[in-house]
């Protein structure tokens, strides 16, 4: 019983880590660029969330308007930050990103303020039985639904739709995708809006959860985010997905028996680090 | 005048510390963002040991062979994986060393260990003890840059592939690099220890290992003493700028892009530059 209830907190955990890592994977695929800032990106996104909602907004609403609005930001981080970097090596974009994480952190601790911020009336709290002895609030219900919702949109796009197959032919060759006329700056563009607004929806899903926002909330995902998509192999969309569940799952059953070791975080970065020993080249992928 | 020392022993130890980064960063190209994990090894195996009576110059000696030691095993795990897995990886080292020392009531848990006692001569004792250790890590780090293994370093740095075709022994130079690099940290936390007198967990966390990388970047990368100055400059900022304090996150976090974007060559590169251009005259 206790191993099915472990299983399903890690399967709620690790659809929020796919959405706020899919994000990141975009941009890594696309620019070879560790987008750490992106986790800024979700801390705003569930600032929004809960600021709209308290005002009396509903909760579809603040979702909606949270995703279109952090997605904008992301478009703006990559013009202003990361598109004069591209010709440097791959590491001053890292560090820049680290810089520009660590300066949102402190700017939305002097905004906001330092206790962070919860909702009045936290919607979607109701406890349905899945089966018989077994609860679980609608909040975690939408936040595994809506993450196979938007992942599936997500890959339907990408495989069936002219912008789809234009991201996909700039991932495997830039040079050639534009020789063919494809619109680079726009798919960079349209990718980073995509990525950002995934990683709002994670940010106002986990405000729900939690029903508490704060400045650093974006800290301990930011890095977990990273772990996973090397765990998923660095630019592997589906092993991104197949590392973040496996991650939701071995947290949610080392904190149980490892707990008394090591922290969470520590179990997690324990695992990404036994995994690169033996597949340094990820999870999934083939050399 | 104790104002004075504590200042200059705490700009002594980051520069020593951010030396230590350089090593590896700088001279080898190997990015580190787990840093402060040996800066804690080194701080907690000096503490515990003048706890029970040990002198610390002699206390830093085995504080620095455990961080070596660890710094060995991380190096082992940089043959494994390159650039931005490295960076992951390291990263990952930091997040166990803090989440492990946190579960340990050997070593004071959260709460951390406090009541480190202070060494002999007092401050002034402490801080000669950090010059001296300081001077003596920049000279090594002269000498090794004017060596030949400076040269190995600089050449994996540059492209480890044809280092490697031109018969340099990679494996071997990396594992030089992060055995001098993690052990000069281990001592700089040993000092370190001793200037706050207390220490936890949370005091070596993934903070720590960027405001060591800001220092060798910001000071540019490489470039020994760009570091020296930065790290001076960095570690006392707070102190300069007493109102900073409660912004000094975001000033280190906007000085670490804002270099990034305009100068990514650091102090060094913006000196050399108005050198150059003053020579062209």
């Amino acid at each position: 019983m206790l191993a099915i209830e472990l299983v399903i907190q890690g399967i709620v955990q690790g659809a929020i880590y796919a959405l706020i890592a899919l994000g990141l994977v975009l941009v890594y695929g696309l620019l070879r660029i560790l987008h750490v800032a992106h986790a800024a990106l979700y801390t705003l996104g569930a600032y929004i969330g809960v600021i709209i909602v308290n005002h009396g907004g509903h909760i579809i609403v603040a979702t909606a308007v949270a995703m279109v609005a952090v997605g904008f930001v992301g478009v703006g981080v990559y013009r202003f930050a990361y598109k004069p970097l591209l010709d440097k090596p791959p590491l001053i974009a890292l560090i820049a990103s680290i810089g520009m994480f660590i300066a949102a952190e402190e700017i939305y601790r002097i905004i906001f303020g330092a206790y962070g911020m919860s909702f009045e009336q936290p919607p979607l709290q109701q406890q349905i039985e899945l089966f018989k002895g077994f609860h679980l609030s609608t909040a975690r219900i939408s936040v595994v639904f809506l993450s196979i919702l938007f992942i599936g949109v997500l890959g339907w796009l990408a495989a069936s739709t002219r912008t789809g197959i234009a991201w996909r032919a700039t991932v495997s060759d830039a040079g050639m995708a534009a020789s063919f006329g494809v619109n680079i700056e726009k798919v960079r563009y349209i990718n980073f809006f995509i990525g950002s607004a995934l990683a709002a929806l994670a940010g106002v899903m986990v405000a729900l959860l939690n029903n508490l926002v704060e400045p650093t909330m974006g800290a301990v995902p930011a890095y977990k985010a990273l772990a996973i998509i090397v765990l998923g192999g660095l630019g592997s969309v589906r092993g991104t997905l197949v590392a973040s569940i496996a991650l939701g799952i071995i947290e949610s059953f080392g904190t149980i028996y490892l707990g008394h070791v090591m922290d969470r975080d520590a179990i997690a970065f324990t695992f990404l680090i036994i995994v690169l020993m033996i597949r340094p080249q990820g999870l999934l992928t083939r050399r | 005048m104790s104002y004075e020392i504590a200042v200059l022993t705490s700009m002594s130890i980051a520069i020593l510390f951010a030396l230590s980064l350089n090593l590896i960063t700088g001279f080898c190209g190997q990015v580190s963002l787990g840093h402060a994990a040996f800066y804690g090894i080194g701080a907690y195996v000096a503490a515990m040991l003048t706890k029970v009576g040990l002198a610390l110059p002699i206390a830093l000696i085995p504080a620095a062979v455990m961080a070596g030691v660890v710094g060995i095993l991380v190096g082992i795990a940089s043959l494994r994986v390159r650039h931005d897995f490295l960076a992951i990886t390291t990263m990952g080292v930091g997040f166990l060393f803090v989440g492990i020392v946190r579960k340990q009531d050997a070593l004071g848990g959260e709460i951390g260990i406090s009541g480190i006692p202070s060494v002999a001569f007092g401050r002034p004792g402490l801080l000669l003890l950090a010059l001296i250790c300081m001077v003596l890590f920049i000279l090594l780090s002269i000498y090794i840059r004017r060596s030949w293994l400076g040269f190995a370093f600089e050449s994996i740095s540059d492209d480890e592939d044809t280092a490697r075709t031109f018969g340099i022994d990679v494996s071997k130079f990396k594992l030089l690099a992060f055995v001098v690099g993690t052990a000069g940290a281990g001592i700089a936390g040993g000092l370190y220890a001793h200037h706050i007198r207390f220490i936890g967990p949370d005091s070596f966390g993934f903070v720590e290992s960027v405001t060591v990388l800001a220092m060798v970047i910001v000071g540019g990368i490489g470039s020994i003493a760009g570091v020296a100055v930065a790290a001076a400059a960095l570690s006392t900022l707070p102190l300069w700028l007493q109102f900073v304090d409660d912004y000094k996150l975001l000033i280190y976090g906007s000085l670490i892009f804002i270099t990034m974007r305009f100068a990514p060559t650091g102090i060094a590169g913006i000196v050399r530059t108005l050198w150059q251009k003053r020579q062209a005259k």
